[in-house]
């Protein structure tokens, strides 16, 4: 693990033309009257070791797109590769095995554990399940999990209602590492937290990373957080990826007009930068999945659409070294240029 | 200067539950200025909200109670006045807007008539000139074909645009104070700076008055003059909204900003300083200062006393019996 950690273009889950439709049922003969395009045709590339973030608003498709890379959701279309293996073909024993090395944190830690189990159990669960241990080992594993996401051993006899919203969120963590795995989506793990509680998660999301080697796809909005934690950033409107590059060219170069909108309007805490802020207020909300616009998903809220947005869709290429985006009006600038 | 709209006074509000009383709101002082915006921030369970709900007189009695202090509007104390009296008040000179619309639009009710009911309530109109008036507040805050959406129900609406109503019915009564608990917490960015956008011309067109109840430090920064950090029912920082920012003074502010990550600037390899450990339980709040199991500084008395607010310079107080700025930190037990 360590060793593939300085190689960083080693890719560990590459995605390739992913696609997930949820049909729209109506009426008592359950007739599919239409598709909610969730995820509409994506292909991007996770590397050992980094941190993806993957940003945009609710809605547009980031928490379907990180469960279906682990197969909790069936693609419509695409594939999955892990380590170079087409997760689809697998057999559903295969994928068993292959879930222990991929994981998942969820959002709302008070959902996400089963209250009516102590945290022991709910830690000891997924090493149960797999055959990993049991007896004095698996107690003995479950003292070390609770250790390494700084909680006190002696809690695992409690229930999840004795602890807070940053303690559960631990115990989340707790649970994902429990199988070892080298790959974990962390599905706005921080987003229900207090701010201070917030950072309290981030950093010790930062040290297991450095200690084990873990490579993360980080869902987030708080774009702030994910300027801090992530290495490499995906944006994401409307089912679509319109820009990926890494933290820098997409904080200090942002070149599709929602990124750039995207970024004007999160908050700065500093007055004397806010005074001199200009913000791209975007008009409207988020079209729906179910019927998106003709031509390029971000038409409707777009302030430079011209005529070939409406007509075609544009591709995500990488217009910029290493870093993608999907938009005419800069391809139309650059060949200019 | 212009002149003191409420004068909010040693208010202190307690839960009486079955496992003893929590004390939400101990004893908070300021005076609100006419046309100011003044910020209100702390983490969850610090006593924003119940502050703003003795405010309004909302606090759900029993197990709520106000038991001490004076909240001064227009030379009568809010607490005292009858509920009729307060009623008229409600909706009509101070105005409230929450974190989730659904609390306060009624889902069976068109958008436009919960807006014509406030109208008709604190306006005294009716009719066809009430009916105007509601779709041109609906237009006011941005809503597009106004007219047509009045006869929409909220469902119909999305989140922002369930924000949006709400913002138009609390404005509809022309109030002097909006109080504005968390509105854009559960928006995302893009809808939030909208929001915020909206209730930054408001306030420069109709010259409102604005408490801003909030988490977030980062949304506080463009919008308020002054800010009041509060922690365990306590102010434990008052100061001009520069000032905060540029020269935090009180350990707990200080810890809230340097949580905090900044999208308009690199880590630079620095790692986020979060505060450890959670704020107290209010049932049973420690002796002395409440910030003091989580705090990196901490003398002797800091057990034995809780300090109260004192002046550190211009408009700038804190309650905290040590100077940050020469004090040793040392480590504290998560």
């Amino acid at each position: 693990m360590i060793e593939s950690r300085t190689d960083t273009r080693d890719v560990l889950v590459r995605v390739e033309n992913l696609k997930k439709y949820f049909p729209i049922v109506t009426g008592f003969m359950r007739k599919t009257t239409g598709q909610v395009r969730a995820v509409d045709g994506v292909s991007f590339e996770i590397h050992q070791g980094e941190t993806l973030g993957l940003v945009g608003e609710s809605g547009c498709g980031k928490s379907t797109l990180g469960r279906t890379i682990l197969q909790l959701h069936k693609p419509t279309e695409g594939l999955v590769y892990f380590e170079g293996i087409d997760l689809e073909g697998m057999s559903k024993s295969e994928l068993r095995s292959m879930r222990r090395r991929m994981q998942i944190i969820f959002q709302d830690p008070y959902s996400s554990l089963n209250p009516r189990m102590t945290v022991g159990n709910i830690i000891a669960e997924p090493l149960v399940v797999h055959h990993i241990a049991n007896g004095k080992e698996l107690l003995e594993m479950v003292e070390v999990l609770l250790k390494r996401v700084g909680l006190n051993p002696l809690f695992a006899n409690r229930f999840p209602h004795e602890f807070s919203g940053g303690q559960r969120q631990r115990i989340g963590v707790a649970r994902a590492l429990a199988l070892n795995p080298s790959f974990i989506v962390a599905d706005e793990p921080i987003s229900a937290l207090d701010v201070s509680i917030q950072a309290q998660v981030v950093n010790l999301l930062e040290d297991l990373q450095d200690e084990l080697g873990h490579t993360y796809l980080f869902i987030a909005h708080d774009l702030s957080m994910v300027r801090h934690i992530c290495d490499r950033v995906a944006v994401m409107y409307l089912g679509k990826l319109v820009e990926v590059g890494s933290v820098e060219q997409v904080y200090e170069n942002p070149q599709h007009p929602y990124l750039q909108a995207l970024l004007s309007a999160v908050p700065v805490p500093d007055p004397v930068v806010e005074e001199q802020r200009k913000r791209i207020i975007l008009e409207g909300d988020v079209p729906s999945p179910a019927n998106p616009p003709e031509g390029c998903n971000f038409n409707t809220r777009c302030p430079i659409a011209f005529d070939r947005c409406f007509k075609e869709d544009p591709e995500l290429k990488e217009l910029f070294p290493q870093h993608d985006v999907a938009c005419f009006a800069v391809e139309e600038r650059l060949a200019s240029a | 200067m212009s002149e003191t709209l409420l004068r909010i006074d040693k208010l202190t509000t307690h839960f009486h539950t079955d496992d003893g009383t929590v004390r939400a709101v101990n004893g908070i002082s300021y005076d609100l200025k006419e046309g100011e915006t003044i910020g209100v921030v702390g983490e969850s369970g610090c006593g924003k909200s119940v502050h703003a709900l003795s405010i309004m007189r909302l606090i759900p009695m029993p197990p709520g109670e106000i038991v001490d202090g004076e909240v001064i509007f227009r030379d009568r104390d809010l607490i005292q006045i009858s509920m009729d009296e307060m009623r008229k008040v409600r909706g009509g000179e101070i105005a409230m807007i929450f974190q989730d619309p659904m609390t306060s639009l009624n889902p069976v009710m068109t958008i436009g008539n919960q807006i014509i009911e406030v109208l008709r309530l604190h306006a005294g109109m009716d009719g066809d000139q009430a009916l105007d008036r509601a779709g041109e507040m609906l237009a006011l805050v941005g809503i597009p074909e106004a007219r047509e959406r009045l006869d929409s129900y909220p469902h119909e609406f999305s989140g922002g645009m369930r924000q949006r109503a709400m913002i138009a019915m609390a404005l509809a009564g022309n109030p002097q104070i909006l109080i504005a608990d968390e509105p854009t917490t559960a928006l995302d960015v893009t809808i939030q700076a909208q929001i915020i956008d909206l209730v930054r011309r408001l306030r420069d067109l109709i010259g409102m008055t604005i408490i801003w109840i909030t988490h977030d430090l980062g949304i506080m920064a463009g919008l308020a003059e002054r800010m009041l950090v509060m922690y365990a029912g306590f102010f434990v920082e008052k100061a001009p909204v520069k000032e905060l920012y540029a020269n935090p003074r009180h350990p707990y502010t200080m810890g809230l900003l340097s949580s905090l990550p900044r999208a308009d600037s690199g880590r630079d390899g620095k790692r986020l300083e979060p505060i450890i450990g959670r704020p107290p339980d209010l049932l049973a709040p420690p002796k002395g200062c409440p910030f003091l199991p989580r705090c990196p500084y901490s003398i002797d008395r800091c057990k034995e006393e809780n300090p109260t607010l004192k002046e550190i310079g211009p408009e700038h107080e804190i309650a905290c019996w040590i100077d940050v700025r020469t004090a040793e930190t040392h480590e504290v037990i998560g």
